[in-house]
């Protein structure tokens, strides 16, 4: 008996303590929340400069990727103080904007001179806008990513190979430039025997989990003619979500998931892609830029047997734009000194070693430098890339309509059920489902 | 969780003194009775209390000083079980939704409830469960009483071999998901691999978890891999608790092997079997992190069993008040049954 009660003095103890502690915090400690990945190390190396210039302590506090939203999107929905800064997803930021997560930074880039014409335009609408493409600024474009192609440049170089690609398609084979191409290359790896080893197409995403497959299939879909909604009318989507050419579209996506993944590719996002990559299994992988460092520094598949090229064009050419910016979270105790740390950040110089340590800056006088294509095998691809780039809804109700496209496009991708049109038209209705409950249409 | 309280609560009123499966070593009572020590604390504390409190104590009625011992459980249980369920009801006939603080609450009345009933999605889901649910207790239950039965022979290494089957059992459902993904894995998981060498189709064309027929029996096979061990556990108990007299009279009545395991065994030990299967049955219905491990829900929505929805519609569309509605619908739907079947359970242990 006595055990237990010291034993639950204990727990009591030790509870009050815990929920204590965040409180006790010193007031020049930040803690800044964002996914666990390679970029992160980077901000955890670059960050130290804002330390040693400060005095200011980082915390750090990274999810991983399959869980990320859900665990920061639920801190941001009961008001938590966990996070001073977030650098939360570009589809957050409608939500947090009018849910008031975020602190306005309108205010304080006027009074310090971050002027947002500085950085790369498609990067402010995409991460720092609500409503897109008004001056309001939540946000400072922090991580610019976009989804690309790497290549084999070692396996497509192969003399023989290369012979008998041109025999069979007639031309060259080098990074494709449409997707017909892409698919044809896809083809010819298929199954081949690649220094006694069995290797596939290309790596594509079809995670069904959180948002893996839309990513990959909005990706391809906005070169075949895919549009979210009327440009001339908002929330009109039937004719634009489900005409003829996304359809076709998405038929061509879901004919290269058939023709020229791996086995076992039903649940593939950036980590499964970068992973089919790296253990020489694929040809060619679609992916988010921010994997490229890396992967140009693997010593299996890196350095000269690496190439990267920007998504391949149709009708038109896009590519889906992922990436963040950094805000500041309205219910954090330490706003000035979170505040603070964006306007480092902002700096020209930082920004310049941000992008020397693996983060991919959104600074003009960063990416136009002119060096800038040079500086990295990968520097070209990425630019390219972010020249042409296109994003998902970012509305308050964004999860739920991306839960409806990756139910409707991995019913039929990978599970084969119905048709593209199908899948489309069913997309429309759920969209519509959504705005009707926001009382948008 | 309350719902399987009042029920173990319910199974041990009518069971009486539980049928201890082990029979008590020697030298289990040479420890210290800790009651020697709680006397103590009690005198000290006796001692110790002022004499007005004490006056005042020796006031109240038993009933009251057990109301007051009571008070603080029935606070913590009413502020974090029954005031969430209270609300969770209150919700689901609101547009409430916990990401929008300031949109205004308004009532829809049964809105909620009609959408959540005519939604097929949702059917699905639950049809989806069922069909988890089904077989997994199936076939848990068979391959769990075989096993109980053959390690209640007591041969030699038992002991030791009901330890290695109860390791599964002992693993995080996070860890079960993530290997079998590996395992499952086409070109160089383990079982692909072993189905290959059996039947000869080749590793490449084995995607249990990329196949819209194979997918549900995936976590079916990995539901049972890890938790059968867990039913042949109980059901081990329920067969030592069948006392040996009652064998010996069966042999002296001639009865042969067959007679005796379905008129003796069976019956006896299946109040016990009833009682794995309820366990099962309500945990695999809520049944949510393996599956999402393995499969996120996919191929397109084949294993999205219910709680995969109800979490999608709660914590990622942030849906509260229909979520709230699907919960409570759920939630019914259990405790009706398991009470049912406790029910029949009684009657079954009456016998």
């Amino acid at each position: 008996m006595q055990k237990t009660s010291k034993a639950l003095l204990g727990l009591a103890t030790a509870f009050v303590m815990s929920s204590a502690l965040p409180n006790l915090a010193k007031a020049d400690e930040l803690t800044l929340c964002w996914a666990a990945w390679d970029p992160a190390n980077a901000l955890v190396e670059l960050s130290k400069d804002f330390t040693a210039k400060t005095g200011t302590q980082m915390k750090f506090e990274f999810v991983p990727w399959t869980s990320y939203a859900d665990r920061f999107l639920n801190e941001l929905n009961s008001h938590g103080k966990l996070c001073d800064l977030i650098i939360g997803d570009s589809q957050w930021i409608g939500g947090s904007a009018e849910n008031g997560h975020y602190v306005k930074l309108n205010d304080f880039f006027d009074k310090e001179g971050i002027k947002m014409d500085d950085f790369v335009p498609a990067t402010v609408v995409g991460y720092s806008e609500w409503p897109k493409n008004t001056p309001n600024y939540w946000a400072l474009p922090a991580m610019g990513d976009v989804v690309g192609w790497t290549y084999r440049k070692d396996w497509f170089e192969k003399p023989e190979l290369q012979k008998e690609f041109k025999a069979k398609y007639g031309r060259d084979l080098a990074a494709p430039k449409t997707y017909d191409e892409l698919k044809q290359i896809a083809e010819f790896f298929q199954k081949r025997e690649i220094d006694g080893k069995t290797v596939y197409g290309a790596s594509i995403y079809t995670e069904r989990g959180s948002e893996g497959i839309t990513m990959g299939v909005t990706n391809v879909l906005y070169d075949w003619g895919f549009q979210y909604e009327n440009p001339k009318k908002p929330y009109d989507m039937e004719g634009f979500v489900n005409s003829a050419d996304a359809v076709k579209g998405l038929e061509f996506y879901k004919s290269l998931y058939d023709c020229c993944t791996p086995p076992g590719s039903s649940n593939v996002y950036m980590v499964e892609s970068a992973d089919a990559f790296k253990s020489g299994q694929v040809a060619m992988q679609m992916n988010f830029a921010f994997t490229w460092p890396g992967l140009y520094k693997d010593e299996k598949v890196g350095g000269d047997r690496i190439g990267f090229f920007p998504n391949p064009a149709e009708k038109a050419h896009f590519a889906q734009l992922g990436g963040q910016g950094i805000s500041v979270v309205s219910y954090s105790d330490k706003r000035d000194a979170a505040l603070q740390y964006i306007k480092w950040f902002a700096q020209p110089d930082v920004q310049a070693k941000w992008w020397e340590l693996g983060g991919f800056s959104c600074l003009n006088s960063v990416v136009n430098a002119p060096g800038f294509a040079k500086s990295q095998p990968y520097a070209q691809a990425f630019l390219d890339s972010m020249a042409i780039v296109k994003d998902f809804w970012a509305e308050p109700s964004y999860a739920s309509l991306l839960q409806a496209m990756q139910k409707r496009v991995h019913n039929y991708v990978v599970a084969g059920n119905g048709t593209a049109k199908e899948a489309l038209d069913g997309l429309v209705k759920d969209w519509s489902d959504v705005f009707k409950d926001d009382g948008k249409i | 969780m309350r719902a399987i309280l009042r029920i173990a609560a319910r199974i041990g009123r009518r069971a009486g003194p539980p049928n201890f499966p082990y029979p008590k070593r020697p030298g289990e009572n040479l420890t210290i009775s800790p009651s020697s020590i709680v006397e103590k604390a009690a005198d000290a504390t006796a001692r110790a209390t002022p004499v007005s409190v004490a006056r005042r104590v020796r006031g109240l009625s038993d009933r009251a000083i057990a109301w007051l011992f009571i008070a603080p459980a029935i606070t913590l249980l009413l502020a974090i079980n029954i005031f969430p369920l209270l609300w969770a009801v209150y919700l689901s006939f609101t547009n409430y939704r916990a990401n929008r603080p300031n949109a205004p609450v308004q009532g829809v009345g049964l809105g909620n409830y009609q959408r959540v009933l005519n939604d097929p999605d949702i059917w699905q889901a639950m049809q989806t469960t069922a069909h988890f649910v089904f077989w997994t207790i199936v076939l848990q239950t068979v391959i769990g009483f075989t096993l109980a039965y053959l390690i209640d022979r007591k041969f030699r290494g038992h002991a030791f071999w009901t330890t290695i089957i109860l390791i599964p059992m002992m693993l995080s459902p996070a860890v079960v998901g993530n290997f079998w993904r590996f395992l499952y894995e086409p070109q160089i998981g383990l079982f692909a691999y072993a189905v290959s060498m059996v039947s000869g189709i080749p590793t490449s064309d084995i995607q249990m978890l990329g196949n819209v027929s194979l997918a549900p029996w995936a976590i079916i096979i990995v539901d049972t891999w890890m938790w059968t061990p867990y039913v042949m556990l109980i059901c081990l108990a329920g067969l030592r608790s069948i006392p040996d007299y009652i064998y010996e009279a069966a042999e002296v009545d001639r009865a042969s092997p067959w007679r005796q395991f379905w008129s003796i065994t069976v019956p006896m030990a299946l109040p016990f079997i009833m009682l794995a299967v309820l366990f099962r049955g309500i945990e695999n219905f809520k049944m949510f992190d393996m599956v999402t491990l393995l499969t996120g829900g996919g191929p397109g929505s084949v294993t999205e069993v219910a709680s995969i929805t109800l979490k999608r519609a709660a914590f990622e569309s942030w849906a509260t008040g229909r979520a709230s509605a699907f919960a409570i619908i759920l939630f019914v739907a259990v405790f009706g049954l398991a009470n049912i079947y406790v029910k029949a359970l009684n009657k079954v242990k009456q016998r």
